[in-house]
């Protein structure tokens, strides 16, 4: 099972890193998303996966009886999901007013913040 | 509470209420944002309240700092739990150091900000972000567990999203999408690097790490680091992976550059100096010819671009770049004397970027230009100014007596005993620091002479000024060149007597590479290499 989510994790950040080498502002954003989702599964499978066991200490007890599910990459995850979205979000209204402000989805034509056909570097001095 | 009936992973004594002193600037920071942002549309002046916030911070950091350099580390795990498993707040004299320094020029911006800032911005919740910036910043530099980084990384990023995007003129959405996208990939990795050190390591608290660093498969390891070099060395905008500085840090206002120019990418190589040095030594050996090839070709190609730049704020840019070469150049000689370097240039890096940005923000304001081309014979019209720049141009570049000189003189001792030892590699990387400091001179006393020196802009022959200059009021005079001249003459003072400096950077250094002492503080017992 291990080895299938790697290769899933595998799956995901290639798609990412494929998506945001894309000038297309939108295929970034999926690319991003898809690449947050793959860190995700990462910390997920790198806490070792183990079925059906829930981390419950049964009471009277100081430690679980048994060997129980790892919980806490849930918790790694849960917040890295939360940050995550945080961050997508504002990403997505960041393109759509860039969209209606620059006219522009495409990188390679969001000059403003770097002209093209810069001057050359003064030679006095 | 009858503490018997705690399983024995829990912390059964008080904390000393001395200890809170580690988490109480960043409580303070994110109450004072919260505070803030709701009040955002009643307060009148918003300045006051985060000044003397950011006042108690730096009370609580001095506090912490004097503290620390007397009894060594501190550390505070959160909930009761023992170190291993609840989250640790550490503070060291380089984290304490940097968090202050980081605190103090929030504290001038804040005060910059009030002469720069018109009426139509109030209300807009820069103050509120500003406190939220120091926080993740803070918590950065403060704390003792990896996850708890990120989430600082996260609160920074966050912020600095907002603040780059006030105002929302199209120049600032343009650069907000390279930032925004860039950065956020660049945490993204770090978490991914994150998630494989919990695999093979099993533990994300620092001190944990270097215990169980030791014995782990070197290859692994080593890939990891090579993820966290990848991670951090974007944030910090290392070459080749610079490129987001120099397109997003002119176009939010000035006083909005000089906050990031200051806090951001400092945060990214402190944040690599610990991951490197302290927490995966063995790693960083392996690592470092790419190391020294990183740090060697951003400090040449950084000034370059500065040279090349005819826009004040982007040649800026540059220079900050060129300065994170030199920390790089710390890291790779490792050692003492290098980690030693790469600590004071930080801490100079925080407050000269910082006031070179704000002296740059009230050029700008009042030639009401923000390429150099169009600016000229300056001189004539602000003394002051001029002064001011060509005192942070040299601090920037290293001259001696201003705070740059100390830290570039420690890099270069230190690489010189490596290449006297034999290493060819530490000889080129000393030579391209002596070749980055002229660099760096150049490009800077040539902003100086285009903007104050010549007699107009690009082109004018006249001995008559041809520029029209905004008249600034009295506010703007008194807050804006009172807050930079402050900075400066801080930079100035901490140039000319840096003992103090010396002393902490000495320690602290010597806390990083033999990291016995700060094992102890949080509470875990060495594990012998």
């Amino acid at each position: 099972m291990d080895y299938a989510l790697a290769v899933l994790v595998g799956l995901f950040i290639a798609l990412g890193v494929y998506l945001l080498l894309s000038r297309s502002v939108i295929r970034m954003l999926l690319g991003v998303t898809i690449f947050g989702n793959g860190v995700n599964l990462l910390i997920f499978t790198a806490g070792r996966l183990t079925r059906e066991v829930a981390p419950i200490v049964p009471a009277g007890l100081d430690h679980p009886a048994g060997p129980i599910a790892n919980p806490l990459p849930q918790a790694l995850i849960l917040t890295a999901i939360v940050i995550g979205f945080a961050m997508f979000s504002f990403l997505l209204v960041l393109a759509y007013r860039a969209y209606q402000g620059l006219d522009a989805d495409n990188t390679d034509t969001m000059r403003v913040a770097e002209p093209e056909n810069t001057p050359h570097p003064p030679l006095s001095y | 509470m009858d503490h018997s009936l705690l399983p024995p992973a829990m912390i059964a004594t008080q904390t000393a209420l001395t200890d809170w002193v580690i988490v109480l600037p960043l409580v303070l920071a994110l109450f004072g944002a919260a505070l803030l942002l709701m009040l955002r549309h009643i307060l009148h002046v918003p300045a006051l309240v985060a000044g003397l916030v950011v006042i108690g911070i730096i009370a609580c950091e001095v506090l912490l700092l004097v503290r620390v350099m007397a009894e060594g580390p501190l550390s505070m795990t959160m909930g009761k739990w023992l170190p291993p498993f609840g989250i640790s707040f550490t503070a060291d004299i380089l984290g304490a150091a940097f968090a202050l320094a980081a605190a103090l020029v929030t504290l001038v911006v804040i005060i910059y900000a009030e002469g720069d800032r018109g009426e139509s911005e109030r209300g807009d919740g820069f103050h509120a972000l500003v406190l939220l910036l120091l926080a993740g910043v803070t918590g950065a530099f403060l704390t003792g567990d990896l996850f708890n980084l990120y989430v600082w990384f996260e609160v920074m990023l966050i912020a600095s999203f907002g603040l780059i995007v006030t105002g929302g003129r199209p120049l600032q959405l343009d650069g907000a999408v390279k930032y925004g996208f860039l950065n956020f990939l660049a945490t993204t990795l770090f978490l991914l690097s994150l998630g494989l050190t919990y695999g093979l390591l099993g533990t994300l608290n620092m001190a944990d790490i270097i215990g169980k660093a030791s014995t782990a498969n070197p290859a692994a390891l080593t890939g990891i680091a090579a993820l966290l070099l990848l991670a951090f060395g974007m944030k910090a905008a290392a070459f080749p992976l610079n490129a987001w500085l120099p397109a997003s840090y002119h176009t939010p206002p000035a006083v909005i550059s000089a906050l990031f120019a200051g806090l951001l990418t400092k945060v990214g190589v402190y944040a690599l100096l610990r991951s490197l040095v302290q927490l995966m030594p063995l790693s960083r050996d392996i690592l470092e010819p790419a190391l020294l090839l990183v740090a060697i070709t951003t400090l040449l190609i950084a000034p370059l671009g500065a040279i090349a730049e005819t826009n004040l704020r982007r040649a800026i840019g540059f220079l900050v770049i060129g300065g994170i070469g030199a920390v790089l150049a710390g890291i790779a000689l490792a050692q003492q004397g290098g980690v030693e370097g790469a600590a004071l240039y930080v801490f100079h890096a925080i407050l000269t970027m910082t006031a070179l940005y704000l002296v740059a923000g009230l050029i700008e304001r009042r030639t009401g230009q923000r390429d150099t081309r169009h600016m000229g014979g300056f001189y004539a019209a602000s003394t002051p100014l001029s002064i001011l720049f060509l005192v942070l141009v040299l601090a920037t570049a290293g001259v001696p007596p201003f705070l740059g000189f100390w830290p570039k003189l420690v890099l270069l001792d230190a690489g010189l005993q490596q290449a006297v030892a034999g290493d060819w590699a530490d000889g080129v990387l000393v030579l391209a620091l002596l070749v980055n400091a002229v660099l760096t001179l150049i490009a800077g006393s040539r902003l100086w002479a285009h903007v104050f020196w010549r007699q107009g802009g690009e082109g004018a022959v006249n001995e008559h000024e041809t520029i029209s200059l905004h008249r600034p009021g009295p506010r703007e005079q008194w807050l804006g060149l009172g807050a930079s001249i402050a900075l400066t003459g801080l930079i100035l003072v901490a140039g000319l007597w840096p003992n103090l400096l010396f002393e902490g950077a000495r320690t602290g250094a010597a806390d990083l590479v033999n990291p016995g002492r700060y094992i102890a503080a949080v509470g875990l017992a060495e594990v012998a290499p």
